[in-house]
């Protein structure tokens, strides 16, 4: 046996991690994993184990992951949970920064117009009638929003919408979906709002201020007091 | 070189001919060089309002596909010494029959010749529009205190922030009904003046004797005794660059709702 192994195997009490070296080729590690994994398979228990999978600096690519999930399933009893690698490509890099981004706006989101972001969205003006602001993230809306606010666009349902004036024609967030209601006579004033779904899966409006309880995660700064 | 002005709504009989034929009227009373440029292909009217239909020979469409030369197919108004002119659209073709980038080569020939080019736009966000908005230099977006005609005119704002020849567009709130307005049924100056973010050029209230005085082909802009007369007035010395305060509203309101009881009769 080489003494430099390609594949270890360590046992957690969160079941299994395969340590992939990175140094070698992708075909050597795929060989000796097969052959680890046919060594250890031996040792039949009837549990499902879960795998963790750590690939250090190798970038793998979907395809990759798939063969080697394939691979480690093959062997009886073991799943795989994750596979993390220390590396990422640079477009995933951007789509990750854009992700995390809050990008500022200053500007009337008229009628007919639609203002899309990846992340996190702050708007300095209003959203009118039949305007849309759509964000991946959070909608943080200085002015009055009057049109339709859609936040977690892409299926986040930690996401929220604030306003200065909250007095969407409709309000999506993820999935959810809620509209004015159709006489809209109340006169109450509607200020500094959140919108944000509940535990019921429901969208609920309430103030600002209940955020920083019910997501903290929307503070970024760290350290403090 | 002249300047180009073009007058939209995006929503239908808001009073965009009206505003057109007044502003344009008004301009010419300030003793400038106006021609009034019909882009409502199709639909024309603006010769109507104006009282010049009878001597239509040429029509815009002609000059666009060289059938005539521009000072063939424009109508002088014989009310003006020289300053007041429409070039009037065609009534037999669509708005089709023109490109944006013929409508700007028109539009940039007559700027020679004239101090003020307006332009009078169909209804609508569509060909007819973009012609309309090709060769101007400025918009005044008109609409009335109500939902639609405000959600309208917020469209068209949008889409005219988007023409990188256009400046930022002016706002003329037409038809106003102080009365209604007071008890709050009608959207207010203010609220509208909030709502689409743009500055005010100028308000007309909602007079009878618009509707008289264009069913006879002269705009009302020519008596200076109506208090929309004024208001289309004001908005010309507001376009030459001069401070005009608006009327405040509660004098206005006053003028106008004894006028209107006097008219009506009640009360």
């Amino acid at each position: 046996m080489k003494k430099n192994q390609n594949v270890t195997i360590k046992g957690t009490k969160d079941g299994l991690t395969l340590h992939l070296d990175d140094s070698c080729s992708y075909g050597e590690l795929k060989k000796e994993l097969d052959r680890k994994l046919s060594e250890n398979s031996r040792s039949v228990e009837d549990r499902l184990l879960s795998v963790r999978v750590q690939v250090g600096n190798r970038y793998l690519t979907e395809e990759q992951q798939e063969e080697l999930k394939e691979l480690i399933r093959q062997k009886k009893n073991l799943i795989v949970e994750s596979i993390s690698s220390n590396v990422i490509t640079k477009e995933e890099a951007e789509k990750q920064k854009e992700e995390n981004e809050i990008v500022s706006v200053a500007k009337v989101i008229r009628s007919g117009q639609v203002l899309e972001t990846a992340g996190d969205l702050l708007l300095i003006g209003d959203v009118n009638p039949g305007g849309t602001v759509m964000a991946g993230g959070n909608i943080f809306i200085m002015g009055a929003l009057k049109g339709i606010a859609h936040a977690g666009c892409h299926g986040n349902n930690e996401a929220v919408v604030v306003a200065s004036l909250m007095k969407p024609s409709q309000l999506r967030i993820s999935n959810c979906i809620n509209r004015a209601p159709d006489n809209d006579q109340d006169e109450e004033k509607r200020e500094m709002e959140c919108a944000y779904i509940d535990e019921n899966d429901q969208i609920t409006i309430d103030r600002l201020q209940v955020l920083m309880h019910l997501r903290p995660n929307i503070t970024r700064l760290q350290g403090g007091s | 070189m002249g300047e180009a002005i073009v007058i939209t709504s995006g929503k239908g009989g808001v009073g965009k001919t009206t505003t057109s034929a007044n502003v344009g009227t008004a301009l010419a009373l300030q003793g400038k060089r106006v021609c009034l440029v019909d882009t409502d292909i199709g639909l024309r009217n603006l010769d109507v309002v104006m009282g010049l239909e009878n001597r239509i020979i040429y029509d815009l469409v002609d000059v666009v596909e060289g059938r005539c030369k521009i000072h063939q197919a424009v109508v002088k108004d014989k009310r003006f010494e020289d300053l007041l002119y429409l070039l009037p659209a065609a009534q037999t073709s669509d708005k089709t029959a023109v490109t944006p980038e013929q409508m700007k080569k028109l539009v940039d020939e007559l700027k020679q010749d004239y101090d003020y080019i307006v332009i009078d736009c169909p209804a609508g966000i569509e060909q007819g529009y973009k012609n309309a908005v090709a060769g101007a230099d400025k918009a005044i977006v008109v609409t009335t205190p109500e939902v639609s005609a405000v959600r309208d005119a917020d469209r068209i704002i949008g889409l005219l922030e988007k023409e990188e020849n256009v400046e930022a567009p002016k706002l003329i709130i037409n038809r106003i009904r102080s009365h209604m307005m007071k008890n709050g049924d009608m959207l207010d100056v203010d609220e509208i003046t909030a709502h689409l973010s743009i500055d005010l050029i100028g308000i007309v209230a909602d007079d009878d004797e618009v509707i008289k005085a264009s069913n006879h082909g002269e705009p009302i802009a020519l008596n200076p005794n109506s208090k929309a007369s004024v208001s289309y007035r004001n908005i010309a010395r507001r376009i030459l660059g001069e401070a005009v305060p608006l009327q405040p509203l509660d004098e206005e309101n006053k003028g106008v709702f004894s006028k209107l009881k006097k008219f009506f009769g009640v009360k």
